[in-house]
């Protein structure tokens, strides 16, 4: 027989809300965002490109009469046909399958991007205020004194290195590490997009030009604003997988009716 | 399990491709299209109301102008009045400004030079993501615009160019063309540039004139102008969106 379950009230209705959208949002800036860096997929540092010298840059060549992607980062070159630099019989920097729309169309990608800007910030700023206001950043968001103990966080590490999931009491509330990688996205990472992509902008730059020097230049900003879309990638990635582990159902319907089970089970 | 593999990951394609053939198609959809536009009329008009209408674009020292600068669009044009202008080392060339002005203007470059002019060094941001940091030196718009005398009626200022960047397309079309509404046509870096790095503009930059709008992309500061039109609204301009690359998608509006 399973153990007993009680259902708590986990997640409130604007949470939810700005959750789903926020994640929609995302999706469709990655994409579209991928599809306005494949109009010059390379990358640099400073205020403008050293076309000679990018960090990083993905080009096609000719080996042996066939056309090969080439990825560079720096003086070291991976060969990446059929991703990056050359997929789909086209020379592009990423492959079709990871752009809005799939054909190579800067003015739609950039249509999209900024348009789902705009929803992505309005609705950042209605989940920031809620969580001001609500008390959800402090409550559930900001670790606990007993959890930022050194000992409690090494548990924890091991833990989910062994994929050991929290239950009873302990599943009320989220787990330390969650916890800062939550407040990293929220506080650091989500901010860092919205500041590195007004950094690029020419016009904001006239208004505002501390804005691309806190990057270091508008290069930096584009560079910062590509390595923060991947980190938010690393994030989703890990995020789905610990929903996938721990309970996709349970997961799932606490972020769409806000009830979360709980086993009563002792450990 | 080889078979229920490769089933997998064919209905994984198979979904994939659906996907992205129905984002494809939202693209196109021309409801979706119009939702995606009015995000730039947000942008502009949020830009407009947080910075001045004045402020300036950032200005660089001599040191930091690129070596490398790169030219986009057309680099050598190859239509015949303006190949024939080139020759003569633009010694015929005149910039005519007319259009809903008060006194229609014909300026050889030696009376463009004796017009007020101003002297920049700024860093260009091509729609494609890369910049480069150049100094320009050219005359004034606003004043140029007073000198004409522009009615009251006149909105918007068109800039025709000599350079057909799309030869397949019917000749109204494949010629490059660019608009500013009067905000950035008296902005004090809007200006005709002649000069590029103290010398003459070289023909892939543009010669004999380009404009520079420092606040906005690269494709707003049109190449090769030959012609300034100030018009009241630009529907009967081209394709009607204000541009050459206005007419193929991007924004009118080019300050991010
Ligand atoms: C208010 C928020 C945002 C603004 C204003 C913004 C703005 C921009 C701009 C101006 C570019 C063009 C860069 C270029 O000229 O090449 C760009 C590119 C890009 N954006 Fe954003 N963006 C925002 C949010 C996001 C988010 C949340 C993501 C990812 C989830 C994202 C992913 C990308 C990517 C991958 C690129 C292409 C790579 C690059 O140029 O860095 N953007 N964005």
């Amino acid at each position: 027989m399973p153990p007993p379950r009680t259902f708590v009230r986990r997640h409130g209705l604007t949470t939810r809300l700005t959750h789903w959208i926020n994640a929609a949002a995302l999706l469709v800036l990655l994409l579209s965002g991928l599809q306005i860096f494949n109009a010059h997929p390379a990358l640099y540092w400073g205020d403008v490109s050293t076309f000679a010298r990018p960090w990083v840059a993905m080009v096609a060549a000719e080996r042996g009469g066939e056309a090969v992607g080439i990825t560079k980062l720096g003086p070291a070159m991976f060969e990446t046909t059929g991703v990056l630099g050359f997929s789909g019989n086209e020379v592009r920097g990423f492959p079709s399958w990871a752009t809005l729309p799939s054909y190579r169309s800067l003015a739609d990608g950039r249509r999209w991007h900024f348009a789902f800007a705009w929803l992505f910030v309005v609705n950042g700023l209605v989940y920031l205020g809620a969580g001001l206001i609500g008390g959800h950043f402090r409550r559930d968001l900001l670790p606990g004194r007993d959890q930022l103990a050194p000992r409690h966080l090494l548990r924890e590490i091991v833990d989910h290195a062994r994929l050991r999931f929290a239950k009873g009491e302990a599943a009320r509330r989220y787990n330390a590490l969650q916890k800062l990688a939550y407040l990293a996205v929220i506080f650091v990472l989500l901010p860092m997009m919205v500041l590195t992509g007004l950094s690029m902008s020419p016009g904001m730059n006239a208004g505002f030009p501390w804005l691309p020097e806190l990057f270091g230049g508008r290069q930096s900003a584009r560079t910062l604003h590509f390595i923060s879309a991947s980190l938010i990638v690393l994030f989703a990635v890990v995020h789905l997988a610990m929903v996938l582990l721990s309970g996709p159902v349970n997961g799932l319907r606490s972020m769409i009716t806000g009830k979360f089970a709980i086993r009563e089970d002792a450990r | 399990m080889i078979d229920r593999r490769r089933w997998l990951s064919g209905l994984a394609a198979a979904a994939m491709g659906a996907l992205l053939a129905g984002c494809d198609k939202l693209t196109m959809n021309p409801v979706v299209q119009q939702g995606l536009a009015m995000a730039e009329g947000l942008t502009r008009r949020a830009q407009r109301l947080v910075v001045d209408r004045k402020a300036l674009a950032q200005e660089f020292s001599p040191a930091e102008i690129s070596p490398d600068f790169r030219a986009n669009g057309s680099t050598a044009p190859g239509d015949p009045e303006y190949r024939a202008l080139v020759e003569a080392g633009f010694a015929d060339w005149k910039l005519v400004v007319d259009g809903l002005v008060e006194r229609p203007l014909s300026l050889s470059l030696a009376e463009l030079r004796a017009q007020p002019a101003r002297t920049q060094i700024t860093r260009h941001d091509c729609v494609e993501g890369w910049s480069a940091i150049g100094q320009w030196s050219g005359a004034r718009l606003g004043p140029l615009l007073d000198r004409a005398g522009l009615k009251e009626s006149a909105r918007y200022i068109v800039f025709h160019c000599a350079d057909t960047l799309d030869p397949n397309a019917p000749a109204a079309l494949g010629r490059y063309y660019e608009s500013i509404d009067l905000i950035d046509a008296y902005h004090p870096q809007s200006i005709l540039a002649y000069d590029m790095n103290g010398a003459p503009l070289a023909v892939k930059h543009g010669a004999p004139l380009r404009l520079r709008v420092e606040r906005q992309l690269g494709y707003k500061h049109a190449k090769y102008v030959m012609r300034i039109e100030a018009v009241a609204d630009l529907a009967g301009i081209g394709g009607g969106k204000g541009g050459f690359w206005e007419d193929r998608g991007y924004e009118w509006y080019a300050g991010i």
